[in-house]
């Protein structure tokens, strides 16, 4: 019987990541995906004729340029094009956008405050200080404190030089950014709501913390370190859709001569002696494998994919112990027509943009107060793009498809699962909000589909429909993610490694966590990661 | 029931102030700004050759750069200065709010004075450098490259004063040249010839005032006029058409800067890297770094960064000098690296030209102490010079100078020659 | 004009145990308090004819050992044996409470064998951890601009102690370091009321709920304190909180301070950038080589000293310092003890806790986020006339209460905020005490709006500046200047907004003064 090199479960955009990497150094490497299609949360699927959808992921900026050139992905047809602007509209009946020219951004500013339209420059500087500072640790494996190996001591002092390289001033901010909540952080540059409002999203999207829990000023910084084409913290998309990157990641692994199955789901890894040796698929088919690489997270992984009694007691208590929460939900929306927002000038960029309506870190808050009750957020925050604005591909000539990250969701309703009734619920409470900002907009919805924590943990696989494979608060990032001790991809299970989001350095279409796996994997194998080109330099 | 409703956002009443808001929206359609004298510039602007001046459309050149540098050295040039940023500081402790910002002692700076200043940081880093206006002993102008409202408005927390910005609002023109003062006259501005250096005061003007002041950023004889953004157009007019015989002429920035720089005068962001937009730790500089100690007044009683400066110089922590040197050869060394004995690495040119008032190859550059400081010796500049697609590489001798690079005396004359 | 040495600003507990430990190092001292009367929020008052009760601080469990030993207060008669140490008491509407005894529950009542196996091994945890961290109260912060050689060398000896916590137990210390409380007490405990407890104890006197992240750091904060020698013991003190500002003034005294109230300082006075002396508000001047302000940084610097000495970057980082309270003390002059049903007479005597569950606190914190009121608020109450009869009129009692959240903020206003935040107050205290409403003779609020005036407390904020992670160690008060001196040569804070926080510990007033000495300031 055939023994692969390598499984891969989960065709997720890490998995994939992995399998290139592994397969391109040699191995022979199987994916194996329990859905018909590959791409886990990174797919466009054309749900209603002519409409592709980004279904659960929906913009880039995160996923790293070394990982698009070592695996070739613009050959097999990805494309990133940026955003042209943004919006937060506020209740007046104005709006705050954001534009990409630097002196219009200010002028902008300026209609609300022309305190705070100066005071961005100094904001930027300190945001992009802190990137820079974490910019280089995405693509390094995190040390383990407590071990005495010369390498991990070397990460270390790594750490500990590029701490100690930064100003007191610089260091006093790291210490900011690591323990604040967004919204105080803000209070500290800006004094206008809507303008707090507008940054402050981006240290809550993908987690269950409100902008006023500390910690989420990190969250935002996250949201910051990615890029497009070297533009650090730009946003677009990926032409066709998000599903365009795992595309492009499978045509890439099959071109290299890797082995795809999908439509195979796996229902338990096969360990003997404490050695993994294969998976098991549901329906009993056994596949050999000299080692097994999870996409899944953390707790599928372990929790599901992996008896109880393989596992050290100390082990499986910190993976239960490790916090995935399902606090978003997405609507996807097929148009007939753009959308009319009559608060927007026509020829507004920020059509072609990310649109919001939250305008005040009180309803953000809010909002988050009905997570923590089990609620479904009544007065939601949206993060909406229409990627047809620049993207044809994606639906029919003067058609659009719109898609509406939606915050917050919780994985279960006052303590019981989601219904039917709920997730109509929920969606209503979408809709409601863009109809009350663009008058006809039901009338223009050809096709629409809603996805709670249920929908997405059902499809995707995703604990809880976390799109982070775990929160990402100081407790879970680093050396601690997933859990102490076994944050260096690889598990308590010979030849058992992990390479999902649930790793360092966590959420979002990055790459990271597939590729330093590899690496990983590959030491052991002593085999050459000559193949991976070394991560750009932050100068 | 565990769902609750949804509450309908209240709308907040549409006041004045949001119908204002509203109807500044459109701003994102011209991403570049025409300044108050636009027209008149736009009807001169032959070569079409524009930049970015803070989200201003303002001109590299208008018609020939040589031409227009010649144009200050030899008769009268008018330049747009309107995009520079202003800030109006008035109120009983302007004098001490400003005092306390600023490097220098502006208890000195007498009412209708002017100076030139710069400001730091707790570090002592500078933020930028600009010029004060005293317009009464309690009215100011500061005008600088960078914005710092947030920074003077939190500085001006518990002093009794207002700070407003008011770049949009105030049109300003530089008139430099040796017939500029001869144009002023001319134009009827009765009393011009009073004006000593770093004077300043208003004359009527439309019906309004224009205030005048005997600075500039050329090393020449000149002037700075600030009006009213609705009296632009007709100051400019008056001034052209008193200047025609005295051979005015409008002039871009190219210019202006190769002027600037034989004056030995910096540009913040050009020179230097002002601390609000440092990324890099290493790229801050304080006074002393940047050829700026001179402003220091340590007798005048607490400014930002005082301690910081004091304890830089007691623990010799000052890194970096900013010169001027004189080059072999007539290659501008613009951007070159500066080295010590042909070998280290010691600086970098941020500006340089062939001078041709002072017929020497002139640049400003920033060294790292004790090069430049106390060791001057030995310094060399390394020329890319791209000629016909390759570079040409020169290793020429420096030779640190002081600034300015050029001293005309009519710059300071009094009362000024009428050419 | 008069010369002092040393002239320490506010006769709050810190002031005095700076003010005491600078005299015994052989100073000449001058302690000037604005008030009446000495001990700031520590005080024993007088809230109705008869009744008296401790001002806002009601237990002591955080004085710092080095403190009771530099002063010897144990000799002006600050002694506590482990019989004096009260329980805490998680009360519940629905079941008999649970109570911690001894030290922060050495000994576990009302609960479940299996919970109580938890707690012990949680109680170790949570107290090894806090160890962890406890050196650094009676230190400076290090100083990130250049760290000396001591500095490295304590840091050192931190991380020593880190190994020593074995390899697992440091990981586990690192991963929750900076967690929120109430995701801790769910991997760990099952009763919500020790968990409850637990959850009010991490957030009390934060603008945290048990859900927002690094709320464990305040449990930490408590469990470093030490009473009689035993971590996370608490006493009521005899005679009330006065009882032990007198001990500390009577150390003081010996040792020479001299102390003047009823003399506000109006201003700082600076001269050439060194601060020479005080202005009073009578005018009066008083100059010194060293001025040590014990009260609040921001009063320190945006009133007393004043912007046209200071950095504008100082000044910014000073007036971003977040102090805005969230408690309120209630004092009850009831005309009979209360009976807290299902609580036996020793509970009585201890800290009651209404805290029934973490999303009880967490429910409790939501509105204050927006300055609105916690509709069931939370709290801990004392009747500390039980153990001392001298605070209450014969057969009467004292209650003495610490509430939560009333936003100093408040969105309506106290005016009208006040009675309804006092209604809401009985209403949660008449679910455990039927009838105590009946049985009030007087009952007086402070609101943190109160607190602010009365005891010069901006933001009524007990610890002068939130005490959340962002606001700690190097960062307290402000980052770059936390180990005591502050920009303006000769000026020293030494109050609660320094490192490392509020509570009657003294340990800010001591670290100041040992850095005084060390500088020769």
């Amino acid at each position: 019987m055939k023994a692969w090199d390598a499984i891969i479960i989960g065709g997720g955009h890490n998995g994939l990541v992995n399998a290139c990497y592994l397969q391109r150094a040699g191995l022979d490497v199987l994916v194996v995906e329990k859905n018909d299609w590959v791409g886990g949360a990174a797919t466009s699927r054309e749900l209603t004729p002519g409409f592709l959808y980004s279904n659960c992921s929906y913009v880039c900026s995160l996923f790293r340029p070394e990982i698009m050139r070592d695996l070739e992905l613009p050959r097999f047809g990805l494309q990133v094009i940026s955003y042209e602007g943004g919006a937060v509209f506020t209740r007046d009946g104005d709006y705050l956008a954001n534009y990409r020219d630097h002196d219009a951004h200010r002028r902008e500013f300026a209609r609300f405050s022309k305190r705070d339209a100066e005071a961005y420059d100094r904001y930027a500087r300190d945001v992009t200080r802190q990137c820079r500072f974490i910019q280089p640790l995405l693509m390094r494996t995190a040390p383990d404190p407590t071990s005495l190996r010369p390498r991990d001591l070397g990460e270390l002092l790594y750490l500990g030089k590029k701490f100690a390289g930064l100003s007191a001033e610089e260091m006093a901010l790291t210490l900011r950014f690591w323990t604040m909540s967004i919204s105080e952080f803000l209070d500290e540059y800006f004094e206008t709501d809507v303008i707090k409002a507008n940054f402050a999203l981006s240290g809550i999207i993908g987690t269950a913390l409100g902008p006023m829990s500390p910690g989420t000023a990190y969250v935002l910084l996250h949201h910051y370190m990615g890029e497009v084409d070297g533009s650090v913290g730009a946003w677009g998309y990926a032409r066709g859709g998000m599903g365009a990157v795992t595309k492009a990641l499978a045509a890439s692994f099959k071109a290299s001569g890797g082995t795809i199955r999908t439509g195979a789901e796996v229902d338990h890894v096969l360990i003997q002696r404490g050695k993994a040796k294969g998976v098991v698929l549901v329906g009993g088919e056994e596949i050999y494998g000299r080692l097994v690489v999870s996409n899944a997270d953390v707790k599928r992984t372990f929790l599901k994919l992996v008896e109880e009694k393989e596992l050290p007691d100390i082990f499986l208590r910190r993976v239960r112990n490790f916090k995935i929460r399902g606090s978003s939900g997405k609507v996807n929306i097929a148009l007939n027509s753009l959308p009319e927002f009559p608060a927007l000038p026509k020829d507004s960029p920020v059509y072609r943009g990310d649109m919001h309506f939250t305008d005040s870190m009180e309803r953000m808050e809010r909002a988050y107060d009905d997570w923590k009750a089990g609620r479904w957020s009544a007065d939601p925050f949206l993060d909406m793009v229409i990627p047809t604005t620049l993207d044809p591909t994606m639906a029919p000539p003067g058609k659009h498809f719109m898609s509406c990250f939606v915050q917050y969701a919780p994985p279960k309703i006052g303590g019981r699962e989601w219904t039917d009734a709920d997730r109509d619920g929920f969606a209503e409470s979408v809709i409601a909000q863009i109809a009350e900002y663009s008058p006809g907009f039901r009338d223009r919805i050809v096709h629409m589909e809603v996805r709670t924590p249920r929908e997405i943990e059902a499809e995707v696989g995703l604990t809880e429909g976390n799109i982070f494979q775990g929160e990402l608060t100081f407790d879970q990032l680093l050396f601690n993610r997933p859990v102490p001790g076994y944050a260096q991809y690889r598990s308590p299970v010979g030849g058992l490694y992990m390479c999902g989001s649930s790793t360092h350095p966590g959420g979002g279409v990055m790459g990271a966590p597939g590729r330093n796996a590899a690496a990983e994997i590959l030491r052991d194998l002593a085999k050459s990661t000559s193949h991976m080109s070394p991560a750009h330099d932050v100068i | 029931m565990a769902q609750a409703t949804r509450r309908k956002p209240v709308a907040k009443a549409a006041g004045a102030t949001v119908s204002a808001r509203i109807a500044a929206q459109s701003h994102f359609q011209t991403l570049r700004l025409g300044t108050p004298f636009q027209p008149r510039i736009d009807a001169l602007a032959k070569t079409q050759d524009w930049y970015n001046w803070a989200g201003y459309r303002a001109p590299h050149s208008l018609w020939d750069e040589e031409l227009e540098y010649f144009a200050i050295r030899s008769q009268a040039a008018l330049f747009d200065i309107s995009p520079m940023t202003k800030y109006r500081i008035e109120g009983p402790d302007a004098e001490a709010l400003l005092n306390r910002v600023t490097l220098r002692d502006v208890t000195k700076l007498r009412p209708s004075r002017v100076h030139y200043t710069a400001w730091c940081d707790d570090k002592g880093f500078v933020l930028d450098d600009g010029t004060l206006f005293r317009l009464s002993q309690t009215r100011f102008r500061l005008c600088s490259q960078e914005r710092h409202l947030p920074w003077l408005l939190d500085s001006a927390v518990g002093f009794d004063v207002k700070v407003e910005e008011e770049t949009e609002a105030v049109a300003g023109l530089a008139l430099q040249g040796p017939t500029s003062f001869a144009v002023l006259r001319d134009a009827g501005f009765a009393g011009i010839e009073r004006l000593r250096i770093f004077d300043l005061a208003d004359f009527p003007h439309g019906g309004g005032t224009v205030s005048i002041s005997r600075t500039g950023f050329t090393g020449d004889l000149g002037y700075e006029l600030f009006v009213p953004a609705d009296k632009a157009l007709s100051l400019w007019d008056r001034l052209m058409t008193s200047g025609e015989l005295r051979g005015i002429r409008a002039i871009g920035y190219t210019a202006l800067n190769r002027a600037r720089l034989e004056a030995g005068l910096m540009v913040a962001n050009a020179d230097f890297t002002t601390a609000e937009h440092a990324i890099r730790a290493d790229r801050l500089r304080m006074p002393d770094e940047i050829g700026l100690g001179f402003m220091i007044d340590l007798e005048k009683g607490h400014f930002n960064g005082r301690r910081a400066i004091l304890e830089a110089r007691a623990k010799r922590k000052l890194r970096h000098v900013l010169v001027g040197l004189e080059i072999d050869g007539n290659v501008p060394a613009e951007h070159a690296i500066v080295y010590h004995k042909k070998a280290q690495e010691v600086g970098l040119v941020s500006a340089a030209m062939w001078s041709p008032m002072a017929k020497r190859n002139i640049a400003i550059a920033s060294l790292a102490r004790p090069y430049g400081d106390t060791m001057v010796e030995d310094l060399w500049v390394e020329i890319y010079a791209m000629r016909e697609l390759q570079y040409q590489k020169l290793m020429k001798r420096a030779k640190v100078v002081a600034r300015p690079f050029i001293n005309l005396d009519r710059r300071t004359a009094n009362p000024p020659a009428d050419f | 004009m008069t010369s002092f040495e040393t002239i320490v600003i506010g006769g709050g507990h810190n002031g005095l145990v700076a003010a005491a430990t600078l005299a015994k190092a052989g100073r000449k001292v001058l302690v000037l308090e604005a008030g009446g009367e000495i001990g700031g929020a520590a005080r024993t008052e007088e809230f109705a004819p008869g009744f008296r009760a401790s001002s806002v601080a009601h237990l002591l469990n955080r004085l710092h050992p080095d403190v009771v030993k530099t002063l010897e207060l144990e000799r002006h008669g600050l002694q506590f044996a482990r019989a004096d140490f009260v329980p805490s008491v998680a009360l519940s509407k629905d079941s008999p409470p649970l109570v911690l005894h001894g030290a922060y529950g050495e000994v576990l009542t009302g609960a479940s064998s299996s919970e109580q196996s938890a707690w012990k091994d949680l109680r170790a945890q949570l107290l090894r951890y806090a160890g962890i961290l406890k050196p650094f109260l009676s230190r400076r912060p290090p100083d990130l601009a250049g760290m000396s050689l001591l500095e490295t060398a304590s840091l050192g000896q931190t991380a020593l102690a880190l190994k020593k916590l074995g390899k697992e137990d440091m990981r586990d210390f690192l991963r929750v370091l900076l967690m929120n409380v109430a995701d801790l007490l769910d991997e760990q405990l099952e009763d919500d009321r020790l968990k409850g407890l637990l959850a009010f104890d991490a957030t009390l006197g934060s603008h945290l709920g048990p859900r927002s992240p690094t709320s464990l750091l305040g449990l930490y904060y408590r469990l470093a304190g030490e009473t009689g020698g035993t971590a996370g013991a608490q006493v009521l003190p005899q005679g009330g909180m006065g009882a032990v500002v007198a001990a500390i003034r009577a150390s003081a005294e010996k040792a020479g301070v001299e102390i003047r109230t009823s003399a506000p300082v109006a201003k700082i006075i600076v001269e050439k950038s060194r601060a020479v002396g005080v202005a009073l508000d009578n005018g009066e001047v008083l100059r010194a080589n060293t001025i040590v302000s014990a009260i609040n940084p921001a009063t320190t610097f945006l009133d007393l000293v004043g912007p046209r000495e200071i950095d504008t970057g100082f000044m910014r980082k000073v007036k971003n310092i977040r102090m805005k309270g969230d408690a309120a003390k209630l004092n009850l002059a009831l005309d009979r003890p209360p009976q807290f049903t299902g609580v036996d007479a020793a509970s009585h005597k201890g800290r009651l806790v209404i805290a029934p569950s973490p999303d009880h606190v967490e429910r409790a914190f939501n509105p204050c986020k927006y300055g609105e009121l916690s509709p069931e608020p939370v709290m801990e109450v004392t009747l500390p006339s039980l153990a001392d009869p001298s605070l209450a009129p014969a057969g009467a009692c004292v209650l003495s209460a610490v509430v939560q959240y009333a936003p100093y903020a408040l969105k309506e206003g106290w005016d009208a905020g006040k009675p309804k935040f006092l209604r809401a107050i009985m209403e949660q205290l008449e679910a455990y005490t039927p009838g105590i409403g009946k049985s009030v003779v007087r009952a007086e609020l402070l609101t943190p709006a109160d607190i602010e005036t009365r005891y010069r407390m901006p933001g009524g904020h007990w610890h002068h500046g939130e005490l959340q992670a962002d606001q700690m160690l190097v960062s307290r008060p402000v980052s770059g200047w936390s180990g005591y001196d502050t920009p303006v040569e000769g000026l020293f804070l030494a109050g609660a907004g320094s490192h490392p926080g509020g509570g009657v510990s003294g340990a800010p007033g001591l670290n100041a003064a040992r850095r005084i000495i060390a500088m020769k300031g």
